[in-house]
C-alpha cells in the first residue's frame, strides 16, 4: 500500500516539478511568467502529436522542449526589449497555450500511442522499487534540478543571472547584458516547463486530452514562491502536492466517507494553504525572492 | 603631465530639457579633478555618459589620446573607466564575494572560490579593510558598502575613477578615512573625478575644479585658485549662509515626549531600541546619524504607518504611542516622507487632488461627492501660496520637478496648521533654491508655533537650521548639542557609534 502511494506520488508529481524548476530559473531572472500553464499544454500536445507521428517518444520530447520554448520565447521578447507588463503577456500566453492547443489538438484526441515505460531494476523490495522502478524522465528531472542548482550558484553565468533579477542596474554595471539574459532564462525555463508537459501526455497518461494540465501550471506558479525560489525545494513541493492529487484518487476509489468535492478540492486548499505560508514568512531574513522580479530593465529610467 | 581622458564639445539633450552643452575638459594622470555643480547641474549626466550608460547626442572622447565610442558600462570598464555612482550598484541579497565577483572582468565558468577570494583578500589587506567575504551584501554599514564598489574598479585595474557624491552617506570620519585612500590611490597614478556639491571638501582633496551650472562648464579652476566665496558664486550665484539668523526662539514648555520606545523593522531586527526624544514647543529639533540607524522607524512610529511595540510617546500630555495615520495627523502631526515619489503624493492624480489628500473633515470640499469648485479654489490658494510651478492644468503630479513635488507635499501638510512636522530627509535630491525655499518654510511656521522634527544626514544643513541636534546611532539616541557649542567631528564621532568623551 504504501509503495503505490510512494509509486503515484512521485510520477504525479514530475510533471509539476518540471514546471518549477522551469518557472524559478525564470524567475531568478526577474521575469514573471504567468504562460506555464499555456506553456505545459503546448510541451503536451507536441509531444504527443511528434511522438504519434514520427513513433520516436525521443522526437517527441525533443519537440515539446523546442516549441515551448518557442511560445516562451514570445513573452521573452515582449518582456525584455519591448518592456511590455509581465502579468498581461503572462497570462496572454496561457490563453494562448490553450487555445491553439484545443484547436491543433482536436485530430489527436483519442488517439493512442505507446508511453514511456519504466525500467524494472528492483523486484518487489519495499520502499526500493517504487523509487528504483521509475521511467528515465523521473531521474533527469532530479539530474536536471541538481545540475541548474549548479549552475546558479556555482558558475558565474549563474551569478550573473542571479545578478540580473536581483538588481538588473547593477547588472547592466558590470557589463552584463541584461535583456539577453533575461530571454535566455525565459527560453531555457519555457522549455524545461514544455518537459513537464510532455511527461503528462507520453508518461503520465499517454493521451492527448484538451486541456489536460488541469491547473498544473498555475500549481507550479505558486510552489515556486513555496520553495522560495530555490529548485531543491521545488522536489519537496511537486511531491508534496502530487501525492495529494493522485492519492485523493485512490481515496475516492477505496469509497470513503468524505465528499468527493473535497477530496477534489484538496491540491486547491493546499496551494492555498501553502500561499498563505509562505507569506507569513514573508518578513524573515531568509527570502529569497529576486528584488526586481517583475520589474521591465530600462537603463536610462534610473531614479 | 600625460592626458589620460580627453572630453570634447559633449551634448546630451532630454526631450527639450539640456543636460550637457558643449562640455570640454581634460583629466590627467594621478590627479583629481572635482566636477562641482548643484542638484540638476548636469553632474551626473556627463558620468554616465562617460561611463557608456547615456550615449551622447555630440562631441567626442579619448582615452589615452585614442578616440573611443562607449556604448555600455562594458565598453568603459574596456578602457579603465569606472564609476562608484551615488545609489550603489550592488546587489543586496547576494555576498560580499559574489559581488566582488560580477564585477570582475575575466573569470571562469566554473567559480574557483579559493582563487578568487585570495585575489579579493590581498586588496582588502592592502587597505586594512576587514570585511567577511561571506556576509550577505545588506549586513554592511554604508561605509563598507562603498568599499566594495571601489574595490569592485580596483580589480578590474581601472585607470579612472569616478566617484558620484561619495561623502553624502559618510560620517566625517568615514570621509576622512576616503580621502586618505584617494591620495593614496593618486600616488600610484590613477586618477580620480570626483563629484560633489559641498564646496569645503571638494577644496580639501582636489588639484582642480571644473564647475558646471545648468548643463555648461562656467569655469576651471587651479588649486591656487581656491576660495570659498569665490566657488560659490561661481556655482550659485551667490555667497551660501552657515547659519540663518532666526528671531523667535523655541519655548520652554514641552511638546512631546518619546520614552523608552522600541521597534522593529521588515527584518524583525530592531530599528528603535530603548529611543528618548524630547521636542520643546516651537522648536526645530535636527536628528543627525547615518541613514538606516532607526530614522525611518522614527519617523513613522510617530506618523502611525507603523506600530512599536514597548514603549510611550505622548504629545501635550495626550497619550499617542498607538493609532493610525489618519489619527494622528489629526492630532496634529504633519510628515514629509523619505521617498517623496512613492509615500508623500500620488504620482497619477492632479495637483489639486493630492493637496486634497488629507482633509479628512473639510465637507465644503465634498462629502460623498467631491466639489470641484471649492476644491480649484482651495488649491489655488495653496498653489499661489507656496509658489507651485506646474505647466498644464489637471496633469498627473509625477510630471512635476521635484522641488515642486515637494512643495506640493509641504503645502498639504503645512495646510492646516499642525502642531508638529516630522521631515525625513525633506531636502535629499533638491536644487539649492528649493532647499532654501523649504527651510525658510519651516522657520516661517516655527513663528507661528509648529515644531519639527528635522532628520537629515547632511550635518551643513543641520547646523543651518536646527536649534539643538540629537543624534540618531542604532536606533538610541545618543544625547543632544546645540549647534553653537558643538563642532561637526564631535557628532560625526557619535554618528558612528562612539560616545561624547568629556
Amino acid at each position: 500500500m504504501l509503495d503505490i502511494i510512494i509509486d503515484t506520488t512521485i510520477r504525479a508529481g514530475t510533471p509539476i516539478l518540471y514546471a518549477t524548476i522551469g518557472a524559478i530559473i525564470m524567475e531568478k531572472s526577474g521575469i514573471i511568467n504567468l504562460g506555464i500553464e499555456g506553456l505545459m499544454l503546448i510541451g503536451a500536445l507536441s509531444g504527443f502529436y511528434f511522438t504519434f507521428i514520427t513513433n520516436s517518444l525521443l522526437i517527441g520530447f525533443l519537440a515539446a522542449i523546442l516549441l515551448s520554448a518557442a511560445a516562451g520565447s514570445i513573452h521573452g521578447i515582449l518582456t525584455t526589449y519591448l518592456k511590455a507588463n509581465q502579468i498581461v503577456s503572462g497570462l496572454a500566453l496561457t490563453m494562448f497555450g490553450t487555445g491553439i492547443t484545443a484547436m491543433l489538438g482536436k485530430s489527436m484526441v483519442g488517439e493512442n500511442i505507446r508511453g514511456l515505460e519504466r525500467i524494472n531494476t528492483v523486484k518487489d523490495i519495499p520502499f526500493l522499487s517504487p523509487v528504483l522502478n521509475q521511467d528515465i524522465m523521473v531521474y533527469i528531472s532530479i539530474l536536471l534540478l541538481l545540475l541548474i542548482h549548479f549552475f546558479l550558484y556555482r558558475t558565474t553565468i549563474g551569478l550573473n543571472l542571479r545578478t540580473v533579477g536581483e538588481n538588473p542596474y547593477a547588472a547592466d554595471n558590470a557589463g552584463i547584458n541584461v535583456h539577453l539574459y533575461r530571454l535566455f532564462a525565459v527560453v531555457i525555463g519555457s522549455g524545461i516547463v514544455g518537459l513537464g508537459g510532455a511527461y503528462l501526455s507520453l508518461v503520465y497518461t499517454p493521451l492527448w486530452i484538451e486541456n489536460m494540465s488541469a491547473g498544473r501550471g498555475w500549481i507550479a506558479v505558486a510552489l515556486v514562491i513555496f520553495s522560495n525560489w530555490d529548485v531543491r525545494k521545488a522536489l519537496i513541493g511537486s511531491y508534496l502536492f502530487g501525492g495529494i492529487a493522485a492519492n485523493q484518487l485512490r481515496l475516492q476509489a477505496m469509497g470513503t466517507n468524505i465528499p468527493v468535492q473535497i477530496l477534489q478540492s484538496l491540491p486547491y486548499l493546499f496551494t492555498i494553504l501553502v500561499l498563505i505560508i509562505s507569506s507569513l514568512k514573508n518578513d524573515s531574513t531568509k527570502q529569497n525572492q529576486p528584488e526586481s522580479l517583475g520589474n521591465p530593465y530600462d537603463r536610462e529610467d534610473r531614479v | 603631465m600625460e592626458k589620460i581622458l580627453e572630453l570634447k564639445e559633449i551634448s546630451k539633450k532630454f526631450g527639450n530639457f539640456q543636460a550637457n552643452k558643449n562640455i570640454s575638459f581634460d583629466l590627467y594622470k594621478g590627479e583629481i579633478l572635482t566636477i562641482l555643480g548643484e542638484n540638476g547641474a548636469g553632474k551626473s549626466t556627463l558620468m554616465n555618459i562617460i561611463t557608456g550608460f547615456y550615449r551622447s547626442d555630440d562631441g567626442e572622447i579619448y582615452v589615452n589620446g585614442k578616440k573611443v565610442t562607449l556604448t555600455s558600462p562594458k565598453d568603459a570598464i574596456k578602457h579603465g573607466i569606472g564609476m562608484v555612482h551615488q545609489h550603489f550598484m550592488l546587489v543586496k541579497n547576494l555576498t560580499v564575494f559574489e559581488n566582488l565577483l560580477v564585477a570582475l572582468k575575466d573569470k571562469r565558468f566554473i567559480i574557483n572560490k579559493n582563487r578568487y577570494a585570495n585575489i579579493f583578500l590581498n586588496i582588502f589587506k592592502k587597505f586594512n579593510l576587514n570585511i567577511d567575504l561571506d556576509l550577505p551584501l545588506w549586513k554592511l554599514s554604508i561605509g563598507e558598502q562603498q568599499w566594495i564598489e571601489i574595490i569592485k574598479l580596483l580589480i578590474n585595474d581601472c585607470q579612472i575613477l569616478i566617484l558620484d557624491e561619495p561623502t553624502t552617506l559618510l560620517t566625517p570620519q568615514e570621509t576622512e578615512f576616503l580621502f586618505k585612500f584617494l591620495f593614496e590611490l593618486k600616488k600610484e597614478g590613477k586618477s580620480i573625478i570626483f563629484i560633489s556639491h559641498k564646496i569645503k571638501e571638494v577644496m580639501e582633496v582636489s588639484d582642480r575644479i571644473v564647475i558646471l551650472k545648468k548643463g555648461e562648464v562656467v569655469s576651471i579652476l587651479n588649486k591656487e585658485d581656491f576660495n570659498e566665496n569665490r566657488i560659490s558664486h561661481l556655482m550659485v550665484g551667490t555667497v551660501l549662509k552657515n547659519k540663518y539668523d532666526k528671531d523667535v526662539k523655541p519655548s520652554d514648555d514641552l511638546l512631546l515626549e518619546i520614552s523608552n520606545l522600541y521597534a522593529k523593522n521588515d527584518k524583525g531586527l530592531a530599528d528603535l531600541q530603548d529611543f528618548n526624544l524630547v521636542v520643546r514647543k516651537s522648536e526645530i529639533l535636527g536628528i543627525a546619524g547615518i541613514s538606516g540607524n532607526g530614522q525611518k522607524a522614527l519617523a513613522e512610529v510617530l506618523t502611525g504607518l507603523k506600530d512599536p511595540y514597548k514603549g510611550k510617546i505622548s504629545l501635550n500630555g495626550i497619550d499617542i504611542t498607538y493609532g493610525t495615520a489618519r489619527q494622528k495627523y489629526i492630532h496634529g502631526i504633519a510628515h514629509i516622507p523619505e521617498d517623496r515619489k512613492a509615500m508623500g503624493i500620488a504620482p497619477d492624480l492632479t495637483v489639486e487632488e493630492n493637496l486634497i489628500l488629507k482633509n479628512f473633515k473639510d465637507k465644503e470640499l465634498g462629502g460623498i461627492l467631491l466639489n470641484r469648485k471649492n476644491i480649484n479654489r482651495y488649491a489655488n490658494d495653496l498653489v499661489e501660496k507656496f509658489n507651485i510651478q506646474y505647466g498644464v492644468k489637471n496633469a498627473p503630479v509625477r510630471l512635476l520637478s521635484g522641488g515642486n513635488i515637494q512643495k506640493v507635499i509641504i503645502a498639504r501638510e503645512l495646510s492646516e496648521n499642525p502642531t508638529i512636522l516630522v521631515a525625513l530627509y525633506p531636502t535629499r535630491g533638491l536644487d539649492i533654491g528649493s532647499q532654501e525655499f523649504i527651510h525658510q518654510t519651516i522657520i516661517e511656521h516655527q513663528k507661528k508655533g509648529m515644531s519639527t522634527i528635522y532628520i537629515s544626514e547632511d550635518l551643513d544643513e543641520l547646523f543651518k537650521i536646527s536649534d539643538r541636534i540629537a543624534v540618531i546611532f542604532r536606533g538610541k539616541n545618543m544625547g543632544y548639542f546645540e549647534p553653537d557649542n558643538v563642532d561637526k567631528k564631535t557628532i560625526g564621532k557619535m554618528m558612528g557609534g562612539i560616545i561624547k568623551d568629556d
